[in-house]
């Protein structure tokens, strides 16, 4: 299996990527860390006839804490998350998701800004990112943009990214003190993507859980908050009638179809249970259990 | 149409042309002729493509060439010292780590990293650190073994 003929070009900063990806319109791909695209470009499921790599600009690596947020640089890859004291410490949602994303010889190359500008519903950071609130940063010919993450995902495969944006940062708020986090997934075998998956993050308020955010992982076909999940959560505590509520307010309000990794009914009552059990982590977690 | 690219491959730099949509897989077996790096999915799945790259330990069927361009890479050609087996591919013989031999290179690339990175690697960070490899034939038993074996006997160098 051999990818289709395309020109390629390796820019080596941002400027000359966006003048060739105006340049060339809707023909050129991106290439960040490639573990989505080449495979897809080897089944010819994608066939651009340009592709620009963005992996020799300097400087879209980094994973660093500023004005009340996690800076992460578009192009860093999962391993420098799992690696990272600092996300390991605060950011435990974020540590979980990049841990159970592939096998670790992908996640050394696969990168963050990719994950979430291929818009697949399979992929993990999606859920993560909107149970974080995060916002993600563009930048243009014409300069730069935040988009946040709730209007960041438009359709299968179909993010907010113009053809010639890149996606340049992600940027997570900095939970509060009695913040808390985790995600939960089930795959079917090693490094596959998700039979389902969720994010939660959510804050204490004494024994109250006084905000939270529900992402779910390929359950249905565009990333999703389970709003009603929240709704069921929010302004109580976390009681074993209220996690089987929420969880089967995301079991209801997700949209999944039945394939080799199981039935649309399986998958449903896979979220409910992972819901539940992804509050019940992350209300640990925001009591200081960790 | 094809680009010249850079790239030291055991520790030899060749200069190719090379269409860009070759895989870095390809480039290895089919313009380096060298073999050793097996191809067993082409799907990213099964890690016989292991290779070193730049010090990550990285699927090659996943790469194209010319990303690889000025990079340093290590194929399991680039193991063995002077004739002499490096302590991992002792370790796989003594232990027993293989079969049909079919995934091993890609094992052994995959494993020299994960015991260079963690060298008191326990049984559990070894099956972890090699859930990128499949192999069909040996049940992994062995193939976790040799890899203590190894890093007990210090088997990164
Ligand atoms: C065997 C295997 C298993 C996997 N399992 C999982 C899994 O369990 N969970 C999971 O989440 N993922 C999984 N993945 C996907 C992997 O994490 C991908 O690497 C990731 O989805 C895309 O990141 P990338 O850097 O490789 O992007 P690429 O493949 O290079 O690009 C993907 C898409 O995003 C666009 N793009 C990339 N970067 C940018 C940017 N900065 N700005 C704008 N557009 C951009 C590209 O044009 C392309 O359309 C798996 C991949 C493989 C090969
Ligand atoms: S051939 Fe590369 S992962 Fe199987
Ligand atoms: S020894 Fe045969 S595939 Fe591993």
């Amino acid at each position: 299996m051999i990818p289709g003929s395309f020109d390629y070009h390796a820019p080596t900063s941002l400027d000359d990527a966006l003048a060739l990806l105006t340049e060339h319109g809707g023909d050129a791909k991106i290439l960040a860390g490639g573990h989505s695209l080449i495979p897809a470009m080897r089944f010819r499921l994608a066939v651009p006839e340009v592709l620009v790599d963005i992996g020799r600009i300097p400087d879209l690596e980094y994973i660093r804490e500023e004005d009340g947020h996690l800076a992460v640089g578009g192009m860093t890859r999962e391993v420098a998350l799992e690696d990272s004291d600092l996300v390991n410490a605060k950011y435990p949602l974020l540590a979980d998701t990049a841990r159970v994303i592939a096998d670790p010889l992908v996640r050394n190359l696969a990168t963050v800004g990719g994950n979430l500008a291929h818009a697949d519903p399979a992929n993990d950071h999606p859920a993560t990112m909107l149970a974080y609130g995060a916002s993600v940063v563009a930048r243009g010919p014409n300069g730069s943009r935040t988009i946040a993450i709730d209007d960041f995902f438009v359709d299968l495969f179909e993010s907010a990214l113009e053809s010639n944006e890149i996606l340049t940062e992600i940027r997570i708020p900095t939970p509060p003190a009695h913040g808390g986090g985790a995600y939960l997934k089930m795959e079917r075998k090693v490094g596959d993507y998700a039979v389902s998956a969720v994010a939660v993050q959510l804050v204490l308020d004494g024994g109250t859980v006084s905000s939270a955010r529900i992402g779910l992982t390929n359950v249905n076909p565009v990333p999703m908050r389970a709003k009603n999940a929240e709704a069921e959560l929010v302004g109580k505590a976390a009681t074993d009638d209220v996690l089987e509520a929420a969880g089967r307010a995301a079991a209801g309000e997700c949209d999944p179809s039945g394939d080799l990794r199981g039935s649309a009914e399986y998958k449903r009552d896979v979220t409910r249970i992972l819901t539940k059990r992804a509050i019940r982590k992350a209300v640990e977690r925001a009591k200081g259990g960790n | 149409m094809g680009i010249t690219i850079s790239v030291e491959v055991n520790g030899t730099t060749y200069e190719r042309e090379v269409e860009p949509r070759t895989l870095l897989v390809h480039f290895l077996r089919e313009e380096l002729r060298l073999t050793g790096t097996n191809v067993g999915c082409e799907t990213s799945l099964c890690g016989a493509c292991t290779v070193h790259l730049d010090g990550l330990a990285v699927k090659s069927c996943t790469q194209l060439a010319v990303q690889a361009d000025g990079a340093k890479i290590t194929t399991i050609e680039g193991l063995a010292d002077n004739g002499s087996l490096h302590p991992m591919q002792q370790a796989f013989w003594d232990e027993h780590g293989l079969q049909c031999g079919y995934c091993t290179p890609g094992m052994i690339m995959a494993a020299t990293k994960l015991v260079e990175d963690n060298p008191d690697a326990s049984e559990d960070d070894i099956r972890h650190g090699l859930k990128g490899n499949l192999c069909r034939c040996t049940g992994y038993q062995n193939i976790v073994k040799a890899v203590a074996s190894a890093a007990k006997a210090g088997g990164a160098r």
